[in-house]
């Protein structure tokens, strides 16, 4: 589980602040966890050009056809200018690919409580082999966000949206969502 | 008036890389048409999840394509502007998308594939190749995870469900050689480092696919001598009526977005 990156520590007051505003700048899917939260916000840096310092923020999409990441960037840009740290552009790094062990503590308490079983750690190792039903015995089923009971079943791996997939508790019989190891 | 044609150069790399990014967009489209008609609504909304993580593939491939064949073209103008014999996805993925069975036997046979054509490409010569891939591989798992289940669910359920799943496998079956048929192509994205040749796929593909048929208690078809050719450009008589769907708006309405 990742700590929520920071910038170095002989930081401008311009990248100290653009983190913190970072900090407040929800994902339009999911508004209880901020994109920091998420763990793609990937560096704030300040680049010298021709008329002054632009501030960069490299982000990291989640998802490749991730419907959300025009409006991540154009939310990142509105909120960076609105507290007076333009001019400011936001860069997509692909590499390394996002994953899911990148979303903070904070993130995946605040996810638990908006009622989204956050992510176990992704498998060592690339290779994850084919297997078939029963998979109960094989995958941990996540603890249900509401009652907390680890008695929950799958009823699909595809979600409102591709990070997340459908469960259902057996104690206490709500459905919940779960964000997908990825 | 209309909007005309673009043309792309027929450099190895750059083909190489449509091959790719057609195959994720026009597989991407067949499993959008689900959209609405899925058989349950779960299934109807992982389907056009799938389909989302495809055409989200074909956005960064075409892109890369696009700076590859150095005429600036976009991923827009490569997905709709392009003539039918400058599309070299494989015949396999613009077969229609049949009936659930259908589906379900192609996107387990075509997320297989992308499954170890990316795990391959995470070691490319070109890093925002090897950053797509990197990506991709493991939407690519989910995808193939999904469809092998439903596969094992058809197969080995009803006699309807399993009379329909190897009449899928056997249509399909036959648009198998051509996915791995070498060629000058793939010869030179192996030589200049940039990615594997699919014909190099094969056993590692036969393995899944042998994996995901014995679950589902189907046997593996025979190989056909019918040899299909979308990866030359070639297609089949389906590919024209998807890209006419495609195409229309931006071909009578240039240049539109909304």
């Amino acid at each position: 589980m990742a700590e929520a990156l920071a910038p170095p520590a002989a930081q401008s007051a311009r990248m100290e602040r653009a983190w913190q505003v970072l900090d407040d700048v929800m994902d339009p899917e999911v508004p209880a966890v901020s994109l920091r939260d998420l763990g793609i916000v990937r560096d704030v840096r300040l680049c010298e050009e021709a008329l002054g310092k632009v501030l960069e923020v490299v982000l990291t999409p989640t998802y490749s056809g991730c419907p959300a990441t025009e409006v991540i960037e154009a939310d990142v840009l509105a909120a960076i200018t609105a507290a007076g740290l333009g001019p400011a552009r936001v860069t997509l790094q692909r590499a390394p690919a996002w994953t899911t062990d990148w979303i903070t503590a904070q993130g995946r308490e605040r996810l638990r409580a908006y009622g989204i079983a956050p992510p176990g750690p992704v498998a060592a190792g690339a290779e994850v082999p084919l297997r078939f039903v029963p998979r109960a015995a094989l995958a941990p089923a996540p603890e249900c966000p509401h009652c907390g009971s680890p008695r929950t079943e799958r009823l699909s791996a595809f979600g409102s949206t591709a990070c997340k997939a459908l469960y259902r508790c057996l104690a206490c019989r709500e459905p919940f969502e779960h964000f997908k190891p990825l | 008036m209309p909007q005309a044609s673009i043309a792309i150069r027929r450099e190895p790399a750059v083909q190489y890389l449509l091959r790719l990014g057609d195959t994720c967009l026009i597989l991407g489209q067949r499993v959008a048409e689900w959209c609405g008609h899925g058989p349950i609504l779960e299934e109807d909304i992982a389907l056009t999840n799938m389909a989302l993580d495809l055409i989200g593939q074909a956005r960064a491939l075409l892109t890369r394509a696009g700076q590859a064949d150095g005429q600036g073209h976009d991923e827009d103008q490569l997905a709709f502007l392009r003539d039918e014999r400058d599309y070299f996805n494989p015949t396999l993925v613009e077969l229609p998308r049949g009936d659930f069975a259908f589906t379900m036997v192609r996107n387990a046979m075509a997320a297989t594939l992308l499954k170890h054509v990316w795990e391959r490409l995470a070691s490319s010569s070109d890093a925002e190749l090897a950053a797509i891939a990197g990506k991709a591989v493991k939407e690519a798992r989910y995808h193939q995870q999904h469809a092998a289940d439903w596969v094992a669910r058809l197969g080995d359920g009803t006699a309807e469900s399993r009379r329909r799943t190897q009449a899928a496998l056997a249509t399909l079956w036959r648009y198998v050689p051509e996915l791995f048929a070498p060629d000058a192509v793939d010869e030179a994205a192996q030589a200049a480092g940039l990615g594997p040749r699919w014909a190099d796929l094969r056993e590692a593909w036969m393995a899944d696919m042998a994996q995901i048929l014995a679950a589902a208690d189907l046997a593996v078809p025979q190989e056909s001598a019918f040899r299909s050719t979308g990866r030359q450009g070639v297609h089949s008589e389906h590919m024209g009526y998807i890209l006419a769907e495609m195409q229309h708006l931006q071909r009578s309405y240039p240049g539109g977005a909304w």
